[in-house]
């Protein structure tokens, strides 16, 4: 096994493409170094971007969107006032994952690239219309992180690309988010489901809305039908009705060790409500 | 044994909660334990394991493994002894550990070991084990004990049936118990209502934190030495001995610190393999369990079907009461279907009671002792039973136990009449506590339980050293599983009339004493602890003799009192008291060293009960149970440390919570375990858990000289039941399978509402 620590994305898009056999980027390690010693990937080439100038930078831009660099972990996230108060629902996503150690290491952009249909940050950065900025053989590009999970442990990110940064939209003075996940547990367990909504308001009235599942289907998924039963709506029970409807049927689950078909899909519903609910209670507090 | 009146007043040491002796070094990360020994030239060694349910073995080819570089054995199962008879039943329990721990003819479980190796490096063992190939013919397999015991299941073995068993039942049912007594039918007939219902529950593992860890050593000249985390490093001794070939007595074993056991160390499972390939190689061999290997190989308990039928009249009297219980005990006899008939109505006084259990075998591991084998399981499907009978007669649960309760002489539902116990003492206690009358909101419920379990005495050794500086040492045969070190200090400092820091007590070899059984069946404290006591007073005896003989006066006539050799009365004469310790300066010139033993089997370890009550919260969406409070009410005989009694208890229900929320063994079509790891195999977490109140109550036990009865076991009794029982009175659907996992709950109150 050969250890490369790269110096920038370039850098680590050229050991990436010199590289044989299997090759995998290092961020925090919490999946990587899992499944190594699980034996169920065991890399010949580890690629380390923690030391790329700016990878664990938190960035405002001047429109107010923000860029967080591939390296920053769920305790960095935590710890930015400004960008928790932005986008509450996508911190809290994130800090879900594992425990106080694992939020020491754990990145966003990891997340993403395990490509697990469970990944708890996916759903809510889908729904915040989040892209990540990549880099590659071609050069860079920008794309909604929507379109990067294809399959359990798949992405759409090409051999040789890497991710240098997830970024966010400025949030609307009216707008908010929110994640929920379904575990047995309290913590430390994976999200039987998980769903993120994002809530833009005009006055009592939902202006925009976007929803998305994780845990139900083969990827994380955007439901466009349930974000659509809200817009317009004040919340009342019959859009609840609707937002849960809509999400159950956008549901494909499998049955597993973690869940049957049945409950997940029924919960998928629970938890929209229940994300919505706070969502909007976020974003009419704002004003 | 003949016993004086147990001591129950005016303890100056027991009953105190000093630091335990063994915190110092567990805090500090000093403590040794089983992964944590090394010796020089050591090799690592690792476990080729089955990915069959079943499977026929056809040939195992190591050529390759054993001509890879740094490799320097590999064993199967000829490298193991050809002298264990195969017998039926438990008769055959030396055979029955040799077939688990290395596969003969057929590889009987997903996880099964096939064959080992020991290499320089932990990797290249690893690695080695990719060249091993063995060529399987895959068979048809059964993990469910309902569908093992059906006509036309598959057969794991033949003749492992023992007598007890009837005629007509499938080769895979190997033992089968009856007990009980009067006249079932009849009192059926004179109940005012009677409940039948059937209840499920999944295997759980023990889930200590330590996984299975030794280092072997074993020379040509048949000697050998084993480190391992064990509960009772004498049968280790034993079992490997007989299982390599060797005189018991040329193995010495060592017990570890030991990183929680809860029963599941009560047996080998690597240690015959590091053993073996010691002595191929010999070279010392360490071997290490990752924690798949844990899951997938060792100590899960039984599961269990379980119908129950029970009577009542109006009042609230019972009538009569039946029980059959079917465990899976793994691929070998040995699941405790006895115990779980026995303790099942243990609790109640009974005039018609009949209890039955099937030990069936299955594709899965060979079962381990849990805490309390087969009562806790037992205790689910019998107190939910009794709750709904409660709820249906509209009666309060307590006033109903009580009722029924079991008391000192009267006759248990498993023959012998009870001597001095504490039942109704613990449910009194619950029901003053205020816990019981604490006032709950909308969507949640109170349940309660009751548990036994029986305790055992065992052959147990203990010596006790005095140092020239009036200091003492204690050595006992049983590993501390629960804080033990600081019992045997304290009741040794009662009778020694020593400060307790002034007791250094060690886990000893099987060099050094004589044949301790396992630390099992609660009995530590009260075993080890007696023979502590008795210890301590044989090196009294001797104080007092050197005493007697430094005034010229007869032994008869100077006592111990409180650390001091004193003329027993005035007519013995009138000498100043002398301290332990000026008796200890000069021993080597006043008749030599002083040291106080016991050796026996003590018969009189009392039985003991316990109480739980507890608050769930269900939510009607998600299914998910929270555990809001949880109160623990046992009859600890005398808690001697209650700090680690409290501990014992909170364990216990701690574990009852996992138990009856969220673990389970989750076996695929494949009859492969689906969740070998702590992610998906779900213990709870400190965040689940209420903090867990807890009443000691103390009804001595005559049977030990302070009054102790164990407590270990007991604790993990009743919370299935209690837990099942507020869960349904939270959600309003009675749940009769283990574990109350969210989507079971969901489902069921969707087939409730769906009708
Ligand atoms: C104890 C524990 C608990 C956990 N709990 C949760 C949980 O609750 N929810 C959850 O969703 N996950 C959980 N996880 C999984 C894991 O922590 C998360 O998926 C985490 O976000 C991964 O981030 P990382 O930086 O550690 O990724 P890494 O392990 O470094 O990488 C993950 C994947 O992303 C790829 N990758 C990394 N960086 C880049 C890049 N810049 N460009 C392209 N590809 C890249 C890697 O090659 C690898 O395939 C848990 C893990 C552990 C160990």
């Amino acid at each position: 096994m050969q250890y490369h620590t790269a110096t920038s994305y370039e850098n680590a898009v050229e050991l990436a493409e010199a590289a044989q056999g299997t090759i995998r980027f290092l961020a925090g390690g919490t999946d990587v170094l899992v499944q190594l010693r699980a034996e169920i990937v065991t890399p010949d080439v580890l690629i380390d971007i923690k030391q790329i100038p700016g990878a664990a930078d938190i960035q405002c831009l001047a429109d107010g969107s923000w860029q967080i660099g591939a390296a920053v972990s769920g305790a960095q996230l935590d710890e930015h006032g400004t960008l928790k108060a932005n986008w509450p629902g996508v911190v809290e996503a994130m800090n879900l994952i594992g425990s106080t150690q694992v939020q020491g290491r754990a990145t966003l952009t990891g997340n993403l690239c395990n490509g697990s249909p469970a990944a708890d940050s996916v759903p809510a950065m889908l729904a915040a219309n989040a892209s990540v900025t990549i880099i590659g053989p071609d050069g860079q590009r920008q794309v909604p992180v929507k379109d990067i999970p294809s399959g359990p442990g798949k992405t759409t990110l090409k051999s040789g690309e890497v991710i240098a940064s997830v970024n966010l939209p400025a949030q609307s003075a009216s707008g908010a988010d929110a994640y929920l996940r379904f575990i047995p547990r309290t913590e430390m367990d994976i999200a039987v489901v998980g769903c993120a909504v994002s809530l833009e308001l005009d006055g009592p009235k939902i202006a925009k809305a976007r929803v998305a599942i994780g845990a139900v289907a083969p990827t994380v998924r955007l439901v466009e039908s349930a974000a659509e039963g809200l817009i317009g709506s004040t919340l009342d029970d019959a859009a609840l009705a609707a937002l849960a409807s809509a999400v159950r049927d956008a549901c494909d689950p499998i049955n597993d060790k973690r869940g049957t078909i049945e409950y997940r899909t029924h919960v998928a519903g629970v938890l929209a409500q229940r994300a919505a609910k706070i969502a909007y209670q976020r974003a009419r507090s704002k004003s | 044994m003949a016993l004086d009146e147990p001591k129950t007043t005016d303890f100056k040491y027991v009953g105190t909660r000093p630091d335990r002796p063994d915190g110092f070094d567990k805090v500090t990360g000093r403590a040794k334990f089983g992964a944590d020994m090394s010796a020089p030239g050591m090799l690592h060694a690792a476990i080729l394991r089955s990915p069959h349910a079943h499977a026929r073995i056809l040939s195992i080819d190591t050529s390759e493994a054993e001509a890879m570089k740094g490799v320097k054995a590999v064993v199967t199962r000829a490298d193991f002894s050809k002298n264990v008879p195969f017998e039926s039943g438990l008769s055959g329990e030396f055979w029955n550990i040799l077939e688990n721990v290395m596969a003969g003819e057929k590889a009987l479980y997903d996880g099964h070991a096939v064959a080992a190796v020991a290499a320089t490096s932990a990797l290249d063992a690893r690695d080695a084990l990719k060249l091993i190939k063995v060529d399987y013919e895959v068979l048809p397999h059964v993990t469910d004990v309902d569908a093992a015991m059906a006509s036309g299941a598959p057969v794991l073995r033949k003749g492992a049936a023992d007598s007890s068993v009837p005629e007509g039942l499938h080769p895979n049912v190997v033992r089968y118990h009856e007990s009980g007594h009067g006249d079932v039918e009849a009192g059926f007939t004179a109940a005012d209502l009677v409940i039948e219902d059937s209840f499920v529950t999944e295997a759980t593992h023990q889930g200590y934190i330590e996984p299975h860890a030794c280092l072997a050593t074993l020379g040509s000249d048949g000697k050998g030495e084993l480190w391992c985390t064990t509960q009772g490093h004498w049968h280790a001794q034993k079992v490997c001995a007989a299982l390599l070939d060797l005189e018991t007595s040329q193995l010495r074993v060592t017990a570890s610190e030991i990183g929680g056991g809860f029963g599941g160390k009560t047996t080998v499972f690597i240690e015959p393999v590091a053993l073996a390939l010691a002595r191929k190689a010999n070279r010392s061999v360490k071997l290490v369990m990752n924690r798949s290997e844990v899951f997938r190989a060792t100590g899960p308990t039984s599961s269990t079907s379980m119908d129950i039928k029970i009577g009542m009249t109006k009042d609230g009297k019972i009538t009569a009461a039946k029980g059959v219980f079917c465990l899976q005990g793994g691929a070998f006899p040995g699941a405790p279907c006895d115990e779980s008939a026995m303790c099942a109505f243990a609790p109640y006084n009974l005039e018609n009671v009949l209890q039955v259990g099937y030990d069936v075998m299955s594709n899965r591991p060979k079962q381990a002792a849990y805490r309390a084998p087969g009562s806790p399981m037992a205790a689910f499907a019998v107190e939910s039973v009794i709750d709904e009978l409660c709820k249906k007669l509209n009666l309060d649960p307590i006033d109903i136990r009580l009722k029924n309760a079991a008391h000192t002489g009267s006759k248990s539902s498993f023959g012998p009449r009870f001597d001095a116990i504490g039942l109704v003492e613990t449910l009194e206690a619950a029901k003053a506590h205020p816990h019981y009358s604490a006032p709950l909101k909308p969507g949640q419920g109170r349940g309660i339980s009751c548990g036994f379990w029986f305790n055992h005495g065992g052959e147990t050794a203990v010596s006790l050293a005095l140092s020239e500086d009036g200091t003492a040492q204690i050595s006992v045969g049983t590993p501390d599983i629960g804080g033990s070190r600081a019992s045997m200090a304290l009741m040794a400092a009662e009778e020694l009339g020593i400060p307790y820091d002034h007791i250094r007590c060690t886990i000893a070899d099987t060099a050094t004493l004589g044949y301790n059984e396992i630390s099992h069946g609660s009995r530590v404290t009260y075993a080890s602890g007696l023979a502590t006591i008795k210890a301590a007073r044989d090196a009294v005896e001797k104080l007092c003799k050197r005493a007697a003989a430094k005034w010229g006066i007869p032994e008869e006539a100077v006592k111990w009192q409180d650390g001091f050799a004193v003329p027993s009365g005035p007519n013995a004469g009138d000498f100043d008291p002398i301290p332990l310790k000026d008796l200890t300066a000069d021993m080597g010139a006043t008749g030599g060293p002083i040291v106080g033993h016991f050796e026996a089997s003590p018969e009189g370890a009392g039985v003991s009960f316990a109480t739980h009550l507890v608050d769930a919260e269900v939510d009607p969406e998600t299914g998910k149970t929270e555990i809001l409070r949880y109160t623990v009410v046992q009859d600890a005989g005398k808690a001697i440390h209650p700090t680690y009694v409290e501990g014992q208890y909170q364990g216990g229900a701690a574990q009852g919570i996992g138990w009856a929320l969220n673990e389970e063994y989750i076996y695929g079509d494949d009859g492969r375990l689906q969740n070998a790891g702590f992610l998906d195999y779900r213990i709870p977490l400190a965040s689940d858990l209420p903090m867990i109140d807890t009443v000691i109550i103390e009804v001595p036990n005559p049977g030990h000289p302070y009054g102790v009865r164990g407590v270990g076991e007991t604790s993990i009794c009743p919370p299935l039941a209690a837990i099942a029982n507020a869960v349904s009175a939270a959600s309003g659907v009675r749940l009769r399978q283990l574990p109350m996992s969210p989507p079971r709950i969901v489902a069921a109150l969707k087939n409730q509402s769906n009708g």
